[in-house]
């Protein structure tokens, strides 16, 4: 496997820019584990100080200094996102397989119910969850509903390899060796469908990052958890923009554009190499 | 034209039930859930602190009366529908005594005028540039273009419409980043006002299309590289057929069919990002109503927002999808 | 009507630091005649599609024409043609019947717009007597001109193949390459499209190429055969001949394994694998499962020689 993401990363310009966004991301995330404040204190530091030494990124309106609020926030954004990803992964699969291996009935059914979450808009229902919740609302929580409704897309993609995967012979071999569904979804297609799931995890990473950021500019989460969006919010509530201080906003900003592009490059990527077509056409030869 | 309606039967079929699971969400979710939203409305709009305590109690019982939290479980589901049914949402808190559908019926055209324009020219526009870009593989114009896509498509719509704000507002101020229109200027249907519409719009149009934009070209350039291997393609270039007529009515024509459907499946996806646009541009769509509802305390018209978004989207959905068969004869006459 | 000299066309790649060269067509010589259905045979991988792909001046990198020159008599170096006059020498006088598979028609044009797209301008002819036209000539190949509305779906594969041999022929093209036109199709329709074949080039009087592994398609109707192996020419006669005296040993072992009623020999299979184009083997390419093979084969490459009339064979043994 190595070797095969030394290959990525020298040929592929995409993967090693996305690869090293990603990286780069993630070292600053685990910064936030020697920083010298902890994240929820403020006013620790001189306020509205340009980025300068000793304070890289300057220092927010509250008293903090925004590299090291950064290093929590995006721990946290990253987790939330992580998280979210996995959750839903589990109930994609399950779907997906289910609905791509058994066919007939059952997959119009589990599809009719797939679509229903494809279509319906989420924001509002976020925004009307935390509107119940209030100060209820904590990142855990907010991380299970979103992985309760966000699988429906990368559902659909696991159900078309899982469609190709049934009329393959060595699938045929399973059934009539008596293997039972649970098993041969899990033997014998889940190796197959792995490396779609991997990519399609990183854009479900994108796709719950973002709309965390959504509501927490809105001020619609648990504000206390620093988060790339939580940073926003604070900005936005002092009026950075208008004072003056660019730097509580841009470096937030910035940071998380390098996540978004980092994993969407890995993530495309990665699909180019899994498709073989794709795979042939980069090297030379007509498909 | 049997086969058409079976079809248009099962499109109608899946809103419905779009219709249905979502309704049955925002019901769960202000019913089942430990949080009282009237008394969290209450509180909200009794934060600045002037309401006698009579006014508190006869506050609580009209909204519990009119939220339904009166009666057994199945009285108050079955209450709930009836006034879905009958569009009532209640007055709205925030607004009293404005009933929600007014208020709601007043956004609805902006942001219905800005999703259709954005969305479109972003549909239109990502799909003809991409499909460009998809069959002339060696143009270096349509390979940067390309790159910039990629760069921008992953990027979520609060960012994008938070950098135009800054550009715009701060750094190059020629467009106006607020309202629907100026505020001076008569609510009358002429020449004046129409382009103070299309010039407030610009900004969160262009915030939408700029993210959709890079999405469809991505996808459309991908389509575009597989059915120019299609045999039919081969086909009819060994048969000479003019240039110009093999990449639309064989190429870009097949790699549309695709196309259509996605737009139908990222409604749901357009609809939040222009709810988030509409707040940073102040603009008056349901978005920013939604917003300002949540910070009022105004459960009625979250409620009605809510509601009104799922039914519209799941609409325009049907819409696409029944009009997906002018695109493919296969599924007319299957 | 054809003349082939010395055609060589390989398949280039370069990856990775690897380079292959694949000798699809290593030295082709041959011509096809006005009026007459030249059978190409020969198993897969022989290079026969590669072939047929460079004579329609069709072929894309990484294939690339190394040597020899393709000539018609309406277009005297096809290869070297600029894209617009190959543009207008397509269909008019040069015309491909490919295997009616699925996808061959655009599926979201109806036949009648496919007419159109391919036709219409070299007939130089009215809308309405163009639609009047395409009727007949659907009649011809014994469809119901109604199909013209109908999409390709719609159609069954027999149809949808003589819609194709309606499509190539429309035009009266001099020349015709028709490649695996009954492959997918079932006995019964494979002998009335290839009875259609043979119609239509009697009645316009033009050339067809014939591209097929199936050898009882070439004894249907095929004037004259060739045999390929391994990107070479290694018989040529006319049809009855042909099956009747095969002389080299890849032909005699063909014609000698297909199935004939009230015969119970066994047939024994060929020793080995067909070469591997990227590495063939010196000198005759077929020497090494040749029951004849002498150590001149291994050598040299036997060139193609006439033996009798109309009958050449590439071999040192036959032509000792």
């Amino acid at each position: 496997m190595f070797g095969t993401l030394r290959d990525l990363l020298k040929t592929n310009g995409e993967f090693a820019l996305g690869a090293g966004l990603t990286a780069f991301v993630f070292l600053i995330a685990a910064l936030s584990f020697v920083s010298p404040q902890p994240p929820l204190d403020v006013y620790v530091v001189p306020p509205d100080l340009p980025p300068g030494w000793p304070h890289v990124f300057g220092t927010t309106s509250r008293g903090q200094d925004v590299f090291w609020q950064l290093t929590f926030a995006i721990r946290n954004t990253l987790l939330f996102g992580l998280t979210v990803a996995l959750l839903s992964r589990v109930i994609s699969l399950v779907v997906g397989l289910l609905a791509g291996y058994k066919g007939g009935w059952v997959d119009r059914l589990l599809m009719s119910i797939n679509d229903t979450f494809i279509v319906i808009p989420l924001l509002p229902i976020l925004v009307l969850l935390y509107f119940v919740m209030r100060d209820r609302m904590t990142w855990g929580f907010l991380a299970m509903t979103m992985a309760l409704l966000g699988w429906a897309y990368d559902a659909r993609l696991i159900r078309s390899v899982a469609m190709s995967l049934r009329h393959r012979d060595f699938t045929r071999t399973s059934v009539f060796s008596g293997m039972g569904t649970r098993e041969i979804l899990q033997r014998e297609h889940l190796p197959y469908v792995l490396p779609i799931v991997f990519s399609t995890t990183l854009n479900n990473m994108n796709w719950s990052i973002g709309l965390e950021v959504t509501l927490a500019v809105l001020g619609f989460t648990d504000i206390n958890t620093p988060s790339i969006g939580g940073m926003i919010y604070w900005a936005n509530q002092h009026t950075a923009m208008v004072a003056g201080i660019w730097w509580w906003i841009a470096f937030p900003v910035a940071l998380v554009m390098m996540v978004f592009i980092g994993l969407y490059l890995l993530a495309v990527s990665l699909n180019e190499y899994i498709d073989p077509r794709s795979r042939l056409s980069r090297m030379g030869v007509a498909s | 034209m049997r086969a058409f309606a079976l079809y248009g039967a099962k499109r109608l079929g899946q809103f419905v039930l779009v219709v249905f699971v979502g309704i049955n969400i925002a019901y769960l979710i202000t019913h089942a859930t430990p949080i009282d939203p009237v008394e969290q409305s209450i509180a909200a709009v009794t934060a600045y602190g002037n309401t006698s305590p009579e006014a508190i109690t006869m506050m609580r019982a009209a909204l519990r009366e009119l939220y339904g939290m009166n009666g057994t479980p199945l009285e108050q589901y079955a209450g709930f529908w009836r006034r879905i049914a009958s569009a009532d949402f209640g007055p709205s808190l925030s607004a009293f005594p404005t009933p929600v559908t007014t208020l709601i019926a007043r956004a609805l055209p902006w942001t219905i005028g800005l999703m259709l324009t954005a969305t479109l020219i972003a549909w239109a526009l990502g799909n003809m540039l991409g499909g460009l870009a998809g069959y002339y593989r060696e143009h270096r114009g349509l390979r940067a273009m390309g790159m910039v896509a990629m760069g921008l498509h992953p990027i979520p719509y609060y960012i994008v419409a938070f950098v135009l704000l800054v550009v715009f507002g701060y750094l190059w101020p020629v467009l106006p980043i607020t309202g629907g229109s100026a505020m001076n200027l008569r609510q009358a249907v002429d020449l004046d006002h129409a382009l103070s519409i299309l010039q407030h719009s610009v900004l969160p149009a262009a915030s939408l299309i700029l993210v959709g934009v890079g999405g469809w070209f991505l996808g459309m350039r991908a389509l575009v590289s597989n059915v120019v291997t299609e045999d039919y393609v081969a086909y009819a270039e060994l048969g000479g057929v003019a240039r110009g007529r093999i990449l639309r009515s064989y190429v870009m024509r097949n790699a549309l069919m695709p196309q259509v459907t996605g737009l139908a499946m990222s409604l749901g996806t357009i609809f939040n990002g222009a709810i988030i646009t509409e707040q940073v541009f102040g603009y008056p769509g349901v978005g920013s109503l939604l917003v300002a509802a949540v910070y009022a305390g105004d459960y009625g018209l979250v409620l009605g927002v809510t509601t009104i978004s799922i039914i519209g989207v799941s609409a325009a959905v049907l819409l696409i999808d029944l009009a997906y068969p002018l695109f493919d004869p296969r599924v007319q006459h299957d | 009507m054809l003349s082939v000299q010395g055609l060589k066309a390989y398949y280039m790649t370069r990856h990775f630091g690897v380079q292959r060269e694949v000798r699809a067509v290593d030295g082709i010589d041959f011509e096809v005649l006005r009026n007459e259905i030249y059978g190409l045979a020969g198993e897969s991988s022989c290079g026969k599609t590669t072939l047929i792909k460079t004579i329609a001046a069709a072929w894309k990198p990484p294939l690339q024409i190394v040597a020899g020159s393709v000539g018609f008599t309406f277009a005297p170096d096809i290869l070297r043609l600029a894209p617009a006059e190959l543009a207008r020498v397509r269909w008019k006088h040069l015309a491909y019947i490919v295997q009616g598979s699925m996808s061959v028609l655009n599926p979201v044009r109806r036949i009648r717009e496919s007419f159109v797209d391919f036709a219409f301008r070299h007939l130089g002819v009215a809308r309405a007597e163009f639609d009047r036209r395409v009727s007949a000539h659907l009649a011809r190949v014994k469809l119901d001109p109604g199909i013209v509305n109908a999409y390709p779906h719609q159609l069954s594969g027999g149809m949808r193949q003589r819609v194709t041999i309606a499509l190539a022929t429309i035009c009266r093209p001099e020349f015709v390459i028709a490649d695996e036109p009954t492959t997918a199709l079932d006995v019964l329709v494979q002998k009335d499209v290839l009875d259609m074949i043979r119609e239509v080039q009697r009645e316009i009087g033009s050339s067809v190429l014939l591209v097929t592994h199936d050898l009882g398609v070439h004894a249907h109707v095929a004037d004259r055969m060739g045999i390929m192996y391994a990107g070479r020419l290694v018989e040529e006669a006319p049809t009855r001949e042909l099956f009747r005296a095969p002389r080299h040993p890849y032909t005699a072992h063909l014609i000698a394994s297909l199935p004939r009623i009230g015969d119970r020999t066994t047939r024994k299979p060929l020793e080995g694998s067909p070469p591997n184009l990227a590495a063939p083997p010196p000198g005759c390419r077929f020497h090494p499962r040749c029951p004849l093979a002498m150590d001149r084969c291994r050598a040299e490459v036997p060139p193609l020689q006439t033996i009798g009339a109309q009958h050449r064979v590439a071999c040192f043994a036959v032509n000792a």
